[in-house]
């Protein structure tokens, strides 16, 4: 298995040394095979996500099939040709870019989800060009032993704890990497909202994404005392809008993906430093692992809930006396991957773009700036290091190489020894800027030696 | 880390390594400092950057005599690649939209140690973040030459010199900072980011590798370009603190038939420019000029030095010297040789040079003296090197326009200019919405319906829409 491993990368760095990815053509080829991949292998991919998770259809469709927004990968390319409207599958983004930017490529995709990564590793040979992108599938210890590979650039999404792993293997190689990982995203409600829209888009972000397995989800809501009771009400007509009754048997509702992630999200509600302080949902279906969406009122701040990232369906609220405490809370964490706040105060949005630091933010709505191509994507701090989407992951699999051309002409006597104190004048001008200096250096000054 | 205490030896203070606690001590007083906000106005980082400025200008002398004691470095070179460089560092603009990343450190090495601690102190300032610097002990007059006079020209709550060796940097490692810049050899880089990646802290190594120069004798030809090219190769591997700079002229490659004339135009320029010793900077320690002097033991590379070769232990100097194809396995040809060595390689034809430059790890620059347009492009597309320079070497570094930075060994992280605001930067995206336009086929309930909407939508075809939206279409 091993040796098979580290022949399919050598096989990698043969082609990428041939120059296999580098043409224009070839690029803009395997991009095309992604396309027609994503377009003829919907129901597949679909039938993989919710045989996984138990995605949604329409979640697979808007967050991993077609796009939540466009993709566009500008491609530099001698003919300037723009490749629009590439169709991304999650895992395969960062593979998109990684190819535009002409390199081979290793996709391991996480086996936590099975169903698409062998899905991923069918497809994709009979789309591109296996000999120069392949996809290697496996555990942890699958993943560990490609780490000790030398590799130009490695990308990793998921946990900080892993993310310190991965960094730390690249470091024996002296790898540059992206890692976008995850934190607890807050979203600050303000009372001046127009709270329909606000609890919708909060219970979108939440729930309607993975049912808050996403690193962008929001975390927690902190908003005033006096606002968290209309809120909650919000949220809670919206929830039953969105899924019903009984959340558990909603089509629409992704599942907990794994029994390890499932039994921890249990924990987390069934801590008693906050299984008294639930106010919405609560229920659970172990045999479906399926949890519903779960709120909470006022969690203690030292509770498991409030220091480890949720990745899943429950949603403390905390409450403040004024709504501007909430950025001092934040700034008392590790900066996340998204903040978000609502409101309508233009003061407060200021103060929380010049005082909290986090990969992005997003005012007035959650989760949808990352769909915007023109705008980096990553986090900062324990929310990882590196960014992309769009542009930025052309860039981020590329080196931007400094190429200067000079002439002959321009000869300075003044910049070569022997050293005199004359030719230090001058040159002490010509970095000036003085013209005078400029003059002297090109006629030959000084004279002599 | 058992290797890094190792190096210990190599600080030829007799007394112990004093571990320096008072700056660690006070990384709770930065961390204050940033958090209070006082990094981030714009009249703050443009009062500490004329600080600095006036730094440069007041203690010009003192900065050099520090450079000479370190390094023997001549007042020229050292204004050259200290004083004026950082200055053209200066960014024309600082934007303010991105953030600053917070408390960063920086590490300089000992060959540029003045230039290499203020270049990246500047971008980290402008970018509005509060730093320590920690100079390299291997010159310790311009380290404390920086401790004794930053704290006088710029905001000490904020900006923080740390001297000490090794110890104090791994110490220093153990804590979390919100950026690493390193700036030495492989070796250290390897420790450095192992010891970040347990608090994720990003970092950016700028390190060396053998840097090529390809001379294409054949479209040079004979006449002035020649002698150009020639100073400019001396300058270059010599006037570069003797060979010591990441960016120097390790080693170059020409075609056999050429080798006699360029050699033969080497040595008469060097006794031209190059006559008294004080024109060329020292070997910085006894360690490394023993590194050096072990690279000529070697029996078949001693058999290769043309020219030069004398070695004054005492003063730690070593003279330029030149030599014709030594064994390509020899540790001169496998190492970054950082000293006054030139090997010459020849090849049969000056494309050969680009399989051998292929072969190697990638270096910080790759550079050739070529008319050829044909070569030039070869070059650019078919190596790899953090930067390429055609006709000239070294001058790449001071272009504040050219982002500075390697790839693969050479390293990772650019910066330079608008570069090094950057590289000490966070690029927070920030998206504002209102209220107002609401799409509701985002929501559940879901149905096949919104799945086809959505679809049109991305597809802009929105006469398809509305016929779907008006239930006018099977889904």
């Amino acid at each position: 298995m091993e040796e098979s491993r580290a022949a399919a990368v050598q096989e990698l760095r043969a082609r990428f040394a041939a120059g296999t990815t580098r043409p224009a053509e070839w690029r803009a080829k395997q991009l095309r095979g992604v396309l027609r991949m994503a377009t003829e292998m919907e129901a597949e991919i679909c039938d993989a996500l919710h045989a996984d998770v138990g995605k949604p259809k329409t979640e697979a469709h808007v967050h991993e099939v077609d796009i939540s927004g466009q993709v566009v990968v500008l491609v530099c390319l001698e003919e300037s040709q723009e490749m629009d409207e590439t169709q991304e599958v999650l895992s395969l983004d960062p593979v998109i870019g990684a190819i535009a930017a002409g390199n081979a490529v290793v996709l391991k995709p996480s086996e936590v989800a099975p169903a698409t990564s062998s899905l991923l590793a069918e497809l994709l040979p009979r789309y591109i060009d296996s000999t120069c992108i392949k996809v290697v599938e496996g555990g942890v210890s699958e993943t560990t032993a490609p780490l000790e590979l030398k590799w130009d650039k490695i990308f990793y999404t998921g946990n900080s704890k892993v993310g310190r792993i991965v960094m730390a293997s690249a470091a024996k190689h002296l790898t540059p990497v992206v890692l976008e990982l995850g934190g607890k995203c807050p979203v600050v409600v303000d009372s001046n909202v127009n709270l329909h829209v606000t609890a919708k888009r909060i219970a979108a972000g939440k729930w309607g994404c993975n049912n808050g397995q996403a690193c962008i989800a929001p975390d927690f809501i902190i908003t005033t005392e006096s606002f968290a009771p209309k809120l909650l009400e919000a949220l809670k007509k919206v929830l039953e809008k969105f899924y019903g009754k009984d959340p558990l048997l909603s089509e629409d509702l992704s599942r907990v993906v794994t029994p390890n992630h499932f039994n921890r999200l249990l924990d987390l509600m069934d801590d008693e430093m906050v299984s008294d302080k639930i106010v919405f949902g609560g229920q659970r279906d172990e045999q479906k692992l399926k949890i519903a969406p779960t709120i909470f009122l006022d969690v203690p701040l030292d509770s498991a809930m409030m220091k480890e990232e949720i990745f899943g369906p429950l949603l403390p609220i905390i409450t403040v006396d004024k709504i501007h405490e909430s950025l001092g809370l934040i700034n008392s964490m590790t900066k996340p991957l998204a903040a978000y706040l609502f409101t309508r105060d233009s003061k407060l949005q200021k103060q929380f773009e010049s005082t909290i630091s986090a990969g992005g933010m997003l005012l007035n709505d959650t989760s949808v700036h990352l769909t915007n191509p023109h705008l980096p994507f990553g986090g900062v701090g324990e929310s990882g290091t590196g960014s992309y989407h769009g542009r930025f992951t052309f860039d981020a699999f590329s080196h931007g190489k400094a190429v200067l051309h000079r002439g002959f002409g321009g000869e300075a006597k003044a910049r070569y020894p022997p050293y005199s104190s004359a030719k230090l004048k001058i040159l002490k001008g010509v970095l000036a800027g003085k013209l005078g200096a400029h003059i002297q250096a090109i006629l030959g000054f000084p004279r002599g030696k | 880390m058992g290797t890094m205490a190792a190096s210990v030896e190599e600080i030829s203070a007799a007394a112990p390594q004093a571990l320096e606690l008072h700056a660690l001590q006070h990384l709770g007083e930065l961390r204050s400092t940033f958090e209070s906000g006082r990094t981030r106005p714009l009249a703050w980082r443009q009062d500490q950057l004329r600080g600095l400025l006036r730094l440069l200008a007041e203690k010009e002398e003192e900065a050099f005599r520090a450079l000479h004691d370190d390094l023997g470095k001549h007042r020229a070179e050292a204004y050259r690649d200290e004083v004026w460089a950082p200055l053209v560092a200066f960014p024309a603009d600082a934007q303010v939209v991105p953030e600053p990343l917070g408390v960063v450190l920086i590490f300089s090495c000992w060959n540029f140690p003045l230039g290499l601690s203020l270049e990246p102190l500047i971008g980290a300032i402008a970018a509005g973040n509060a730093v320590v610097l920690k100079p390299s002990e291997l010159a310790p007059a311009t380290a404390k030459f920086l401790e004794d006079n930053i704290g006088d020209y710029m905001d000490a709550t904020a900006v923080k010199v740390v001297q000490g060796g090794p110890a104090v940097g791994e110490q220093l490692m153990e804590h979390r900072w919100d950026k690493v810049l390193f700036t030495g050899c492989p070796r250290v880089a390897r420790m450095v980011m192992a010891a970040a990646s347990k608090h994720l802290t990003p970092v950016a190594l700028e390190l060396g590798g053998k840097c090529p120069c390809i001379f294409d004798s054949a479209s040079v030809g004979t006449g002035r370009n020649l002698q150009t090219s020639v100073n400019r190769v001396i300058f270059a591997k010599w006037s570069s603190c003797a060979g010591q700079a990441c960016v120097a002229i390790d080693y170059i490659l020409v075609e056999e038939r050429f080798a006699p004339t360029l050699i033969k135009m080497l040595k008469s320029t060097l006794k031209r420019l190059m006559a008294d010793s004080d024109q060329m900077a020292r070997i910085v320690n006894a360690r490394h000029f023993q590194r050096l002097s072990g690279l000529l033991k070697d029996p078949a590379v001693a058999a290769s030095v043309l020219y030069g070769g004398k070695l004054d232990a005492k003063n730690l100097c070593i003279e330029p010297t030149i030599l014709l194809n030594p064994p390509l396995d020899s540790a001169i040809m496998t190492e970054e040789i950082f000293g006054p060595l030139l090997p010459i390689i020849t090849v049969k034809k000056i494309e050969d040079s680009i399989a051998f430059v292929r072969a190697r790890p990638k270096p910080l620059a790759v550079y050739a003296f070529t008319n050829s347009a044909p070569l030039k492009r070869r070059i650019v597309e078919e190596t790899s090197s953090g930067s390429v320079t055609f006709n000239d070497a070294v001058v790449q570094y001071g272009i504040d326009t050219l982002p500075f930075g390697g790839v693969g060994q050479s390293g990772f992280g650019q910066y330079h200019g608008k570069y090094s605001f950057e590289m000490f930067s966070h690029k927070k995206a920030v998206l504002k919405r209102g209220f107002l336009v609401e799409a509701m086929l985002r929501y559940p309930p879901w149905d096949e319906q919104k799945i086809a909407m959505m679809r049109h939508l991305y597809r802009y075809n929105y006469i398809r829409f509305i016929f779907t939206f008006l239930g006018l279409s099977r889904t």
